[in-house]
């Protein structure tokens, strides 16, 4: 039986605002992954390195962060400070010897676009691939 | 301040192998100022401790809690409203912290979460450099403030050596020549001769070298 990863994606209120107005259906409608859960920040500058490994630690098989483009951000530097943050948990995946491809970050176009659905697609394939989180102690 | 950094991740979760019930435990001095074992920094430890646990197969209770300072008794003895609730403290303090807890806490195992690297400063957000060395004689008087123990890669009393190329230590070319600056400064405030004194040899025992050291203030003593 395939497996169905529990993605939780992070996004900044910019980015997700026209994904969101689709509602679940129309963003169903679109392809976007029923496994995926968005959570919506006002600024990537608000994510918290500890949110992401909160998520893991609840569950979570991946992490998809998608901010502005690092050079159109609303907030001039909320989506470059959400991708160090992004790296911090790499790095600390790393560490723990888990695959860093787990937690990853898109810089996207502002509002809604084919590639908000697209790269949550590409997130759903990769941890397919990769199978369960080591930290839920299932059988990969 | 004194500068630390955090241990990887797997070396703390395997100094706590045995301990079901964690105590991470960060200091809000020197360590917090530079982001190495403040609150922030406990709340990732015990997340990436519990992930590290459960990554084993194995479950653990993680508490994370901060102290005023981790160097006075005091504030260690705080850890008292924990007791019988871990089996481990895991300190983010300086290596004085960790010290401070074994030397008071004869019945609980405490582990480092961080190395002690330096006495320093933040040259820039995030980045933090070596300005003293904490030998106990300070010679910054006769350097312009620039401290050659520390800040020479050879520790020079007498530098520059002969591989200081245009500012630049031949240890690494990010490296900056200390001696060049020292000369600088004491150039432009036309004190050059203060190099040019004859000192005799350094006395390396209040650096360490003479045993652990001990300060004592007999105004301050009760």
């Amino acid at each position: 039986m395939a497996f169905t990863p529990d993605i939780q994606v992070f996004c900044c209120h910019y980015t997700s605002q026209q994904a969101l107005a689709e509602g679940p259906e129309g963003l169903a409608a679109d392809g976007f992954p029923a496994n995926a859960t968005i959570n919506r920040l006002v600024c990537g500058g608000k994510l918290k390195v500890s949110s992401l490994l909160a998520a893991f630690e609840q569950g979570a098989d991946g992490v998809c962060v998608i901010g502005c483009r690092p050079d159109e951000c609303h907030n001039l530097m909320g989506s470059q400070r959400a991708a160090r943050r992004v790296l911090a948990v790499k790095k600390a995946l790393e560490e723990l010897e888990v695959e860093p491809e787990r937690v990853a970050m898109f810089h996207l176009e502002r509002g809604f676009h084919p590639e908000f659905v697209r790269v949550t697609q590409e997130m759903n394939e990769k941890l397919q691939q990769l199978g369960p989180s080591p930290f839920k102690g299932e059988k990969r | 301040m004194i500068i630390a950094e955090r241990k990887p991740v797997n070396e703390i979760v395997e100094m706590v192998k045995d301990a079901k019930r964690v105590l991470v435990l960060g200091c809000r001095g020197c360590v917090s100022v530079c982001s190495a074992g403040g609150e922030r920094e406990v709340e990732l430890l015990s997340s990436l401790i519990r992930l590290g646990k459960q990554k084993q197969g194995q479950k653990a209770e993680v508490i994370g809690a901060t102290l005023v300072r981790q160097c006075d008794k005091e504030y260690v003895d705080e850890i008292d409203q924990w007791q019988g609730r871990y089996d481990a403290i895991v300190s983010m303090a300086c290596g004085v912290g960790v010290n401070f807890i074994a030397n008071l806490r004869p019945n609980d195992q405490v582990f480092p979460a961080v190395n002690t690297t330096s006495f320093g400063g933040s040259a820039e957000q995030g980045v933090w450099s070596e300005q003293c060395a904490g030998c106990g004689d300070c010679v910054l008087h006769l350097t312009g403030g620039l401290c050659p123990v520390a800040r020479c890669a050879k520790s020079l009393m007498n530098g520059p050596c002969g591989g200081s190329v245009e500012g630049r230590c031949e240890i690494h070319q990010e490296v900056p020549c200390i001696w060049q600056f020292i000369h600088e400064r004491l150039n432009r405030f036309e004190r050059r001769q203060d190099l040019e004194r004859v000192a005799p040899i350094r006395d390396w025992r209040s650096a360490g070298h003479g045993g652990p050291r001990k300060t004592v203030r007999d105004d301050l003593t009760v």
